[in-house]
């Protein structure tokens, strides 16, 4: 069962849900797939950690081959290509690696080379195995460590739980593609509704069926638990705003291996979940 | 015009609700929100009406004519995203998978594939006698959200009144292509951090991308009251980093209570209100705007 984190807004509490509902399932396995900013990993300390480097291809010229014809520059849709002093030039953090060019070349002088980009570490933290990917800084898109972390997780049996980037854009897409079911974390705030309806509609867009966490309940007007209830979505937890529980989480350490309160919200958030895939999947 | 950019690495530190006090603070005459993934800044800026929207369009998505496909696979063997599929005995597009590149347009024996111009989001500018305001919403789902951030910001720039001194960008989440469209061309970039383990490498790692564009930074801690050991490694980063500290923000209730009256926290009197004033008398200082 493979079960995505995802919040519009950022800072909502995904990997804080995350995180704590891996820990409280007997095994798990949890994917950090916010590339770029990953923070799954600083809760869970992993040992034993192996570490894979992951590369994508970009194009290297060999000059003496070139004669300027100008074919790949005209082709590159993503003007990673310049033309200058009669020759192809690249802009590596712009080539989306689409391997066009190299394909194109009329002169075969244009080889595919890989470039490191990240790398996807593995690991283990009492019963949860800890997958994160990370992307290299000054690159553009982590696209490519994301769909290498749900290949892996594909192979894997049991029970996924995927913390997705925020927004609602590329990455996220990329990350909930396979997921049974999707779990949205919001804040009680106009923003956070307004990004909720976002991950609401992208839910939508790949037919996943979804329930909401609502985080840092205060008590007070809560926007984003008006919305569920006018729009009939299911409300799965709602998490109190607790200075106890976010001095935990700020020190990086997992409520539900600390606190019972936690232990027991966890626990039951993830028996409906279960309960709930497994009807719908059936 | 000097243009400042608020970052923050991980989301939810409280770069709209500064940015909002920052507009009401300097009256800013040209603005933007550059989170086209989850733009907020428009919800405390209901004041300025209908604002003029057009399509933005992404790189064209390919499409194939299945009268002129004979099955050649060819497509399919080429594309690196994984977006040509066989479906019900055709080889389809995913246009969510597809990302314009148009190689299998070029590879294909038969013609029988098209780039299909696509909508992928949509462009808004507000204006008011007082100011503009440029900002954009992805569709949902769509990628390239990189290129629609730098046309927000040129949209800004182009219809920001001529007297505009400091122009203010909320700016997005992470450290990918968003951030780095929105960091090109600004001046000054204030990061807000969260004082936790999370909110330290996340400004760890924002501050290392934008130091590859030389702009001056500074960072300023918010909700620095909810854990102060962490606060005081944040700002400890800042002078190893030699990043000038420009303040601190402590925990307030009103922050929520304003953004859900539609307000921004500089109307509503509090720690938070005055801790923000103060951030925005360094940051001006230190952008040399003070007068």
């Amino acid at each position: 069962m493979r079960i995505a984190v995802l919040s519009g807004k950022g800072g909502t509490g995904k990997t804080l849900v995350s995180v704590n509902l891996a820990a409280a399932a007997a095994q798990a396995l949890y994917v950090d797939c916010d590339v770029e900013e990953p923070n799954g990993h600083l809760f869970f300390r992993p040992e034993k950690v192996e570490d894979t480097p992951i590369d994508v291809l970009i194009p290297k010229f060999d000059w003496t081959l070139c004669n300027g014809c100008r074919v790949c520059v005209d082709f590159c849709k993503f003007n990673a290509l310049a033309f200058i002093n009669e020759h192809p030039f690249l802009f590596p953090e712009i080539c989306h690696s689409c391997g066009g060019c190299a394909k194109l070349c009329p002169q075969k002088a244009i080889q595919d080379v890989p470039k490191n980009i990240g790398s996807i570490k593995r690991g283990t933290s009492g019963s949860v195995t800890i997958l994160s990917g990370i992307m290299n800084t000054g690159i553009a898109s982590g696209v490519p460590i994301i769909h290498q972390l749900l290949q892996i997780v594909k192979e894997e049996k049991g029970l996924a739980v995927l913390d997705c980037p925020p927004g609602s854009a590329c990455t996220v897409m990329e990350s909930i593609r396979d997921a049974d079911y999707c779990l949205l974390v919001a804040e009680p705030t106009l923003f956070g509704m307004h990004n909720l309806e976002c991950v609401c509609n992208l839910a939508k867009v790949f037919n996943k069926p979804f329930g909401v966490v609502l985080n840092k309940c205060t008590g007070e007007e809560n926007p984003s638990e008006t919305f569920c209830r006018e729009n009939h979505y299911p409300i799965l937890a709602s998490i109190p705003f607790d200075y106890e529980m976010g001095r935990l989480n700020s020190d990086g350490e997992i409520a539900v291996r600390r606190l019972p309160a936690y232990e027991k919200l966890f626990r039951e958030l993830l028996n409906t979940v279960t309960l709930k895939t497994k009807r719908l999947c059936a | 015009m000097k243009q400042l950019l608020i970052l923050s690495g991980k989301g939810g530190t409280g770069k709209t609700t500064l940015s909002s006090a920052f507009i009401y603070l300097s009256r800013a005459r040209a603005y933007a929100d550059c989170d086209v993934d989850a733009p907020n800044l428009h919800l405390i800026n209901r004041k300025m009406g209908t604002p003029e929207t057009s399509n933005f369009y992404g790189l064209s998505k390919a499409k194939i004519d299945q009268s002129k496909c004979n099955w050649c696979d060819i497509c399919m063997e080429n594309c690196r995203f994984n977006a040509i599929v066989f479906e019900n005995n055709h080889y389809k597009v995913d246009s969510l998978a597809c990302e314009g590149c148009s190689l299998c347009v070029e590879l294909c024996p038969l013609q029988a594939i098209e780039s299909i111009p696509t909508v992928t989001g949509e462009l808004m500018l507000y204006r008011s006698p007082e100011s503009i305001f440029s900002t954009a919403q992805l569709k949902t789902g769509s990628g390239n959200s990189g290129k629609l951030v730098s046309e927000v910001k040129k949209r800004m720039k182009e219809a920001a009144p001529e007297e505009t001194t400091l122009a203010i960008i909320d700016g997005s989440p992470g450290i990918g292509c968003p951030v780095i469209a929105s960091l090109s061309g600004v001046d000054t970039v204030l990061f807000v951090a969260e004082p936790s383990l999370s909110g330290i490498s996340d400004l760890e790692r924002v501050v290392k991308t934008a130091r590859n564009f030389q702009l001056s930074c500074a960072v300023c801690i918010n909700k620095f009251d909810l854990n102060p050991e962490r606060a005081r490694e944040i700002e400890a980063y800042c002078s190893r980093e030699d990043i000038p500290c420009v303040g601190r923000i402590p925990f307030d209730a009103a922050v929520n209570r304003a953004i859900n009256q539609g307000l921004c926290i500089s109307q509503v009197p509090g720690p938070a209100q005055a801790a923000i004033e103060t951030v925005y008398q360094n940051i001006t200082r230190l952008m040399e705007l003070a007068s």
